[in-house]
C-alpha cells in the first residue's frame, strides 16, 4: 500500500476534513489505486530538467502603489455566516 | 428554426434592422428554457428579470442607433463559478449554496459593457472536478442528443445550454478539458484560449495556473465574436497576458490551403472508440481535402498526461479550497463549538466525495517527504510537455486531434471509478499543461447519435489559427447544424 489508514488520517487533518469511518476506508482505497497509476511517472527520466510552475513568461508583475476603491466593510461581510459589530465570528479560540 | 435556435451573427443581422428585438429574442429563449429545462437540467440558477432588465436595455440602446458590440441583446448562459455581481454563484457546491458574488468576474463586466443577456448561471461539476456534471451538489445535467447519457464535464451545464437551444452562447472554463470534452459531447463549439488570453479575475480558483475561461457556441464565427469581448490584458489578473488582441473574425474565410497539419500519432491509441477514431480521421481527411498538407508528428509524453495533470490539478486545488473555512462566506457547520471542528465539520458538510478525494490526493502530494515524488516530478513533466508542443509546432502550424477517446457515456457508469474518469481527459489535458489554445468542433456522430468531436491545437496567441481551420472545417461540412431530439434514445 501506497499510502496507509493512518496515513489519510493524518492527510484528513492536514486538510481539515472530518472523514466518516466509510469514506475513510474509500479514500484510502481508491487514492492508493490513484498513487499506484501515478507511479508510472518514475519512468520518465527528469533529472536536471527545470520544473514548469507556470507558462507565461512572466515575472514580477506590479502596479502602481496608488489608493482605488474596494469593497467596504458591509459589503465585504455580506456572505459571513455570522458577524458582529463590523467583524467575522468564529467559536471561541482563546479561553 | 426558433429564433433560439439561431447563431450570434444570423440574431444580429436582425437585430440591427430592427426584424427582432432583444426581449422577443430573450423570452423566446426562456420560453425554450421553460419547456425543456426540467428534463436538461442545464442551469442552477435562472436570471429570467435581469435577462428581461437586459433585454429592455439593449433593445433601448438599439433604438437609439447604439451598437455596442455583435452582442447586444444576445441571451447567454454563463458556467457557475464566474462570479455574477448580485446574482448567486456556487460553483455547484454545497459550500457556497448562499453564496452571491460582492463583485463581477472581468469578464462579466466585458459582457455587460458589451451589452448582453444574462439567462442564468449554468450547471457543472463541483468546483470544475470532473468530466461528466455528476458531481454537481444541485444534480446531473443531462446530455440534449440523449437523456440517459452526461453531456461530459466540466462544463455540462453552459454546453448543454447551448446544444438544446436554452441560450445563445455560453461561458465555460477549462482546466483539463472542461470546454473542449463537453462540447464535443454535445455536437456545439467550444475554444479554450492560451492561458493568460482572458482574465480569471473572479473565475473561482479551482486549479490557477492552468484554467482559462472560454466560450461554448453554436458556430465558429460566435466563437470568435464571443472570445473578441473577452480576450485582453487585465491588471486584476497577474497571470493576463500582454499580448495585443487581434481581431478574431479576419481569418475566418481564409481556408487552409498551404497550413501544414500535424497529426500527433499518440493520440490513437488502442482502446480508443471505434466510431469516434473514425469521424476524427475522416475529418482530418476532409482538412487535407480542403487543402491543408498533413504532417505526422509525435508528442512522446502524452500517456504520463493524465498522472502529471491530477497531481498538479490537485495540489493546486488543495491550497485554492483551503479558503472555504465557514468563516467569511458560503455555508457553517452547526455541529462543532471550537474552531479547528468548525472548520473540519464545515469542510465535511460542505464538500462532495469527488472534491474531497482530491483534495486529500493534493494534500498527500504536497506534504512533507512526498514533494519531491509528486508535486516537483509533475512540474518537471510538464516543462516536457511544453518541449514535445513547441518541437511539433516547428513541423505544422497547428495540430488535429481526438477530443475524448469516447463519445458521451451513461449517467453514472464511472462514477464510482475515479481513475476511468480521470482516463477519458488523457487528449485534453495536455493542451492545459501547455498552456495552449485548442478547440472543439463538430465532426460526426456515433450509430447512436451521439455527437464526436474534433480537437485543433494551435501554439500560444495562435487563436486565429484554430478559428481559420475551424471555420474551413464547418464551411465545408454540416455537423454543426444538426439539433437533438432532447428524449432518451431508442437504447436507454
Amino acid at each position: 500500500m501506497l499510502i496507509s489508514d493512518a496515513q489519510v488520517e493524518h492527510v484528513a487533518r492536514l486538510a481539515r476534513l472530518a472523514l466518516s469511518v466509510e469514506e475513510k476506508q474509500r479514500f484510502t482505497e481508491q487514492l492508493n489505486a490513484i498513487l499506484r497509476y501515478m507511479e508510472q511517472l518514475n519512468e520518465v527520466h527528469t533529472e536536471g530538467v527545470e520544473p514548469t510552475a507556470h507558462v507565461l513568461d512572466l515575472v514580477n508583475v506590479l502596479r502602481d502603489d496608488t489608493m482605488h476603491q474596494t469593497l467596504n466593510a458591509d459589503t465585504a461581510l455580506a456572505n459571513a455566516p455570522e458577524t458582529a459589530h463590523h467583524f467575522f465570528v468564529v467559536p471561541r479560540v482563546v479561553e | 428554426m426558433t429564433l433560439a435556435g439561431l447563431t450570434i451573427h444570423a440574431l444580429h443581422d436582425k437585430l440591427v434592422s430592427g426584424e427582432v428585438s432583444a426581449m422577443a429574442l430573450t423570452e423566446a429563449v426562456l420560453t425554450r428554457l421553460a419547456a425543456v429545462e426540467e428534463r436538461l437540467h442545464a442551469y442552477i440558477t435562472v436570471t429570467p428579470e435581469l435577462a428581461r432588465q437586459q433585454a429592455a436595455a439593449a433593445d433601448e440602446a438599439f433604438a437609439r442607433g447604439e451598437v455596442r458590440s455583435p452582442l447586444q441583446g444576445i441571451p447567454l448562459a454563463i458556467k457557475d463559478n464566474i462570479c455574477t455581481q448580485g446574482v448567486r454563484t456556487t460553483c455547484a457546491s454545497r459550500i457556497l449554496a448562499n453564496f452571491t458574488p460582492p463583485y463581477d468576474a472581468t469578464v462579466i463586466q466585458c459582457l455587460r459593457s458589451a451589452g448582453a443577456v444574462f439567462v442564468g448561471k449554468a450547471n457543472m461539476d463541483e468546483f470544475g472536478m470532473g468530466s461528466s456534471s455528476e458531481t454537481s451538489y444541485f444534480g446531473p445535467t443531462r446530455n440534449p442528443w440523449n437523456l440517459g447519457y452526461i453531456p461530459g464535464g466540466s462544463s455540462g451545464g453552459p454546453a448543454a445550454a447551448v446544444a438544446a437551444d436554452t441560450c445563445i452562447a455560453a461561458l465555460g472554463s477549462d482546466t483539463g478539458g472542461s470546454i473542449r470534452q463537453p462540447a464535443a459531447m454535445t455536437g456545439v463549439t467550444g475554444l479554450k484560449p492560451t492561458y493568460g488570453r482572458v482574465s480569471r479575475f473572479g473565475l473561482v480558483a479551482f486549479a490557477s495556473s492552468l484554467e482559462q475561461i472560454g466560450p461554448l457556441t453554436k458556430d465558429v464565427r460566435d466563437a470568435a465574436l464571443l472570445l473578441q469581448v473577452i480576450a485582453g490584458h487585465d491588471v486584476h489578473d497577474s497571470t493576463s497576458g500582454n499580448a495585443s488582441v487581434p481581431d478574431y473574425t479576419q481569418t475566418l474565410e481564409r481556408g487552409v490551403q498551404g497550413l501544414k497539419l500535424g497529426v500527433p500519432r499518440e493520440y490513437f491509441i488502442a482502446g480508443m472508440d471505434a466510431e469516434v477514431e473514425q469521424a476524427v480521421r475522416a475529418g482530418i481527411e476532409t482538412l487535407r481535402e480542403l487543402g491543408a498538407a498533413l504532417v505526422d508528428v509525435s508528442l512522446p509524453h502524452t500517456r504520463y498526461a493524465v498522472a502529471t495533470y491530477y497531481i498538479l490539478a490537485n495540489a493546486e486545488a488543495s491550497s485554492n479550497l483551503a479558503r472555504y473555512d465557514g468563516v467569511r462566506y458560503g455555508v457553517r457547520t452547526t455541529q462543532a463549538t471550537n474552531l479547528l471542528d468548525m472548520y473540519m465539520h464545515t469542510r465535511a458538510e460542505g464538500f462532495g466525495a469527488e472534491v474531497k478525494r482530491r483534495i486529500m490526493l493534493g494534500t498527500y502530494a504536497l506534504s512533507a517527504g512526498y514533494y519531491d515524488a509528486y508535486y516537483k516530478k509533475a512540474q518537471q513533466l510538464r516543462t516536457l510537455f511544453r518541449q514535445d508542443f513547441h518541437q511539433a509546432f516547428t513541423q505544422c502550424d497547428a495540430l488535429l486531434a481526438p477530443v475524448s477517446p469516447t463519445a458521451a457515456f451513461r449517467l453514472g457508469e464511472r462514477l464510482d471509478d475515479p481513475l476511468q474518469m480521470y482516463l477519458a481527459d488523457v487528449f485534453t489535458i495536455p493542451v492545459n499543461l501547455a498552456g495552449l489554445p485548442a478547440m472543439s468542433i463538430p465532426c460526426g456522430f456515433t450509430r447512436q447519435q451521439l455527437p464526436i468531436g474534433l480537437q485543433v491545437i494551435a501554439p500560444p496567441f495562435h487563436e486565429t489559427t484554430l478559428l481559420q481551420i475551424a471555420a474551413a472545417f464547418e464551411a465545408a461540412t454540416d455537423f454543426h447544424t444538426h439539433k437533438p431530439p432532447l428524449s432518451m434514445g431508442c437504447d436507454a
